[in-house]
């Protein structure tokens, strides 16, 4: 274990069961061993080589300045996009070029093919860095005066500066409408999923089709359904718990849907072992296959969340508009940061576009939110060890260490 | 113990067994809370035993032994027969080899004994299967209890991989709804270990989940998981197909520490393991156009050493085309 040639690192859980099946294990843990000179050099397979970065880079600073001098001084266009469309080709073309002087026709069309995957995948990410950032951009101004944490716009008219009203009370009403809108759709939809993939059935099929046709249905129609049913036909109040209906109405069946989809990866070797035991069919959902399906299960949730949590239409139509704080859900209407934003962006006045823009940015920040919890929260995988768990293991390593003779066998 | 030739025997009715199944297992009471008490007073009197047996006894405690018998059961998918009037005794703490080539029914005549065969949407059986003298398809017998009595070890090791090494073994106690007190489980996942032969690798790492495990800890893991809600019987389904030489010796011994203890019926297709492992076996044989049938059973010695039957000489003697 300690010769140069055969190195091999030996974690500290192999080590632990090495200790418990030899006979001569060592009293404490061997010292980390010294640095080996004459250790092989390794080769890293996979990698990105010197002579493709400079390829590209030589090709990508030609087309630019290529493109500068045709773009501005020879052809008669100009603007940003276009700039940036011919950049690219003539990128494309010259690399091409630069890349037939060195290697093979099969290589280039691979390289190029490279090129072109990763460019829209560069362009995708900057699609969405852009919206990002300019609604950052836009929504700075407001969203750096702290009152627009924590005040609302009961006594801010529109041309009030910006240093008067904000948002709270749609934070607030987002956050009840969604947490109201999550505790219907989540045991709902899970529950459905459950009935559709582990009971089954003649019904699952029909089941199954109407939960499919309403993921695509028209967000509208879910206000429209809960202003006919709930607020006209039952003669309630529109509210705050009317919207987060009309978001359930929006959510389940996307739940559902992804919780079916996890529910089914579950291998049917572990259920026939349950059964084996003598499990129940719901002792066995319950202990087996929704604990395995949990970290899918939490991305179902979560794409549920966020689906609901930027609804305009179906809030629209149900919870009523108020520039007040209003924390009942339940009665008098209440305002949500979709409809905070659909409702200030269209003023006149600048300052007004800037609180919108910056309720926008704080949607987007309780959505990122949302994601990094349900990623802690949820997001380990069967099987691997939590914090508290690797914890545990330590400390019996620890000890079987400090013990290592009664581990013998 | 003997086959029945073709004869003209009337026709079995096939009892649609899914069916029922599905109706049970939604039952209002399919998941009644029992409580355990540990220690068992030793031997109790099989009079006083309940029929749906509820206590659970320690694993290395003196344990009373039942034996399993089936008569005249038959098997099909939809309508391919499978099984043709399988009559068997598999003596109480004895091992029970099934052997056979692929195909014969084998696996589908070993979860018939603990009505695992149900779970198939098409499948029916005729028959009995008889736990100490009853049927355990008897109206009204809930296939969890049965299953908690008659535990089951598959081809591949299917440890639970949400849970811990620790929780594997306890898992069953949570599945039949089974509440006992910490240190009665504690002692209770530590002896299904020792008997399981795996205490001496994981006791120091209780806490790591069951897949992380080689293979062949992994189905001994399994195996005491099975242990842990202390059945009566044990079946075994090719237990040791997916292991290495050295991991299947370790489960052998387990088999033979058991032996004694409970009732273990095992297929395999190792005839040496087999020999190795059983007192009693079966031979069972289908052809294209008749379903499975055991040809011969009886002592292992004699059915290897002194078979009646030539296919199944030619069978042991590795001579099967
Ligand atoms: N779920 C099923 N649906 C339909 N037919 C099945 C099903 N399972 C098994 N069969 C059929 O039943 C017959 C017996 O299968 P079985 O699995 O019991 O064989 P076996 O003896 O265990 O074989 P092996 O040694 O290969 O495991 C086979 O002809 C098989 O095609
Ligand atoms: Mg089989």
């Amino acid at each position: 274990m300690t010769s140069a040639t055969d190195r091999i690192a030996i974690t500290p859980e192999e080590h632990a069961s090495m200790t418990t099946t030899t006979e001569t294990a060592p009293a404490a843990p061997a010292p980390p061993a010294a640095p080996d000179p004459d250790e092989q050099r390794r080769i890293r397979l996979g990698g990105v080589d010197a002579g493709t970065v400079r390829t590209n880079l030589g090709a990508a600073a030609g087309s630019l300045a290529l493109t500068w001098v045709l773009y501005e001084r020879v052809l008669p266009f100009s603007g940003a996009f276009g700039f940036l469309i011919f950049w690219y080709l003539l990128f494309l073309a010259l690399s091409w070029a630069i890349s037939r002087l060195q290697w093979d026709v099969r290589t280039v069309r691979e390289r190029l093919v490279q090129s072109l995957v990763a460019g829209s995948g560069l362009l995708v990410v900057a699609l969405i860095l852009d919206q990002i950032g300019y609604v950052a951009f836009r929504g700075a101004h407001a969203a750096s005066h702290s009152n627009f944490f924590t005040q609302d716009m009961r006594h801010t008219a529109t041309l009030s500066p910006i240093t008067s009203g904000g948002a709270l009370h749609a934070v607030v009403g987002s956050l009840e409408q969604l947490g109201l809108a999550t505790l219907f759709a989540v045991p709902l939809g899970i529950a459905a999923a459950v009935f559709m993939s582990e009971i089954g059935g003649r019904l699952a099929r029909p089941v199954r089709t109407v939960v499919e046709a309403m993921t695509a249905l028209p967000s509208i129609v879910a206000g429209l359904f809960i202003l006919g049913v709930w607020i006209l036909t039952l003669g309630n109040q529109k509210s705050g718990f009317a919207a987060s209906l009309a978001l359930t109405v929006m959510m389940m069946p996307i739940v559902t849907r992804a919780a079916e989809v996890v529910i089914r990866l579950v291998p049917g070797t572990l259920r026939e072992a349950s059964y084996a035991l003598g499990g129940s069919q719901w002792r066995t959902v319950l202990s087996v296959v929704l604990p395995t399906a949990r970290p899918g299960l939490v991305t179902a949730v979560v794409l549920g969340m966020a689906r609901g949590v930027g609804e305009t239409s179906p809030v629209l139509l149900t919870s009523g508009f108020t520039s007040q704080m209003n924390a009942d859900p339940f009665a008098e209407h209440q305002v949500s940061l979709p409809l905070y934003i659909w409702n200030y962006v269209r003023y006149p006045s600048t300052d007004m576009v800037a609180r919108a823009f910056a309720a926008a940015l704080t949607l987007m920040v309780i959505v990122l939110v949302l994601f990094v919890t349900a990623r802690l929260v949820g997001g380990r995988r069967p099987g691997e060890l939590s914090r508290r768990q690797r914890r545990l293991v330590a400390r019996d390593l620890a000890e079987s260490f400090t013990h290592p003779s009664d581990g013998t066998s | 113990m003997t086959d029945n030739p073709g004869v003209d025997t009337p026709a079995q009715q096939p009892v649609p067994v899914g069916v029922g199944y599905r109706a049970n297992a939604g039952g209002p009471d399919s998941d009644a809370v029992e409580t355990l008490a540990l220690p068992v007073a030793a031997g109790p009197s099989p009079a006083a035993r309940p029929a749906l047996r509820s206590e659970l006894r320690e694993p290395d405690a003196p344990a009373q032994l039942f034996g399993l018998r089936t008569r005249d059961v038959s098997a099909w998918f939809g309508d391919h027969k499978v099984l043709e009037r399988v009559s068997l005794t598999m003596p109480a703490g004895q091992v029970t080899a099934l052997i056979g080539p692929s195909g014969c029914g084998k696996s589908t005549y070993l979860r018939i004994l603990n009505r695992m065969h149900e779970m198939v949407r098409s499948a029916c059986l005729a028959g009995a299967v008889l736990l100490d003298g009853e049927d355990v398809y008897a109206p009204g017998r809930r296939p969890a209890d049965v299953r908690r009595r008659i535990g089951m070890v598959f081809q591949r090791p299917n440890p639970f991989p949400g849970m811990s090494i620790y929780d594997n073994v306890a898992s069953g106690l949570k599945l039949a709804g089974i509440k006992v007190r910490k240190d009665q489980r504690d002692h209770l996942v530590e002896s299904s270990l020792v008997s399981a032969g795996l205490w001496t690798e994981v006791r120091n790492r209780l806490r790591t989940p069951g897949g992380a495990l080689s293979g062949g800890q992994q189905q001994r893991l399994c195996i005491a998981r099975s242990l842990a809600v202390s059945p009566d019987v044990l079946l075994m389904d090719e237990p040791c197909s997916a292991l290495d030489p050295t991991s299947t010796r370790r489960v052998e011994e387990t088999i033979a520490e058991l032996r004694g203890r409970l009732t273990i019926v095992i297929v395999t297709h190792n005839m040496q393991q087999a020999q190795r492992v059983s007192q009693s076996c079966a031979f069972f044989l289908a052809t294209h156009d008749t379903p499975g049938r055991i040809v011969e059973a009886g002592d292992t010695a004699q059915l290897f050493g002194n078979p009646v039957d030539p296919r199944t000489a030619d069978y042991v003697n590795g001579r099967f085309g």
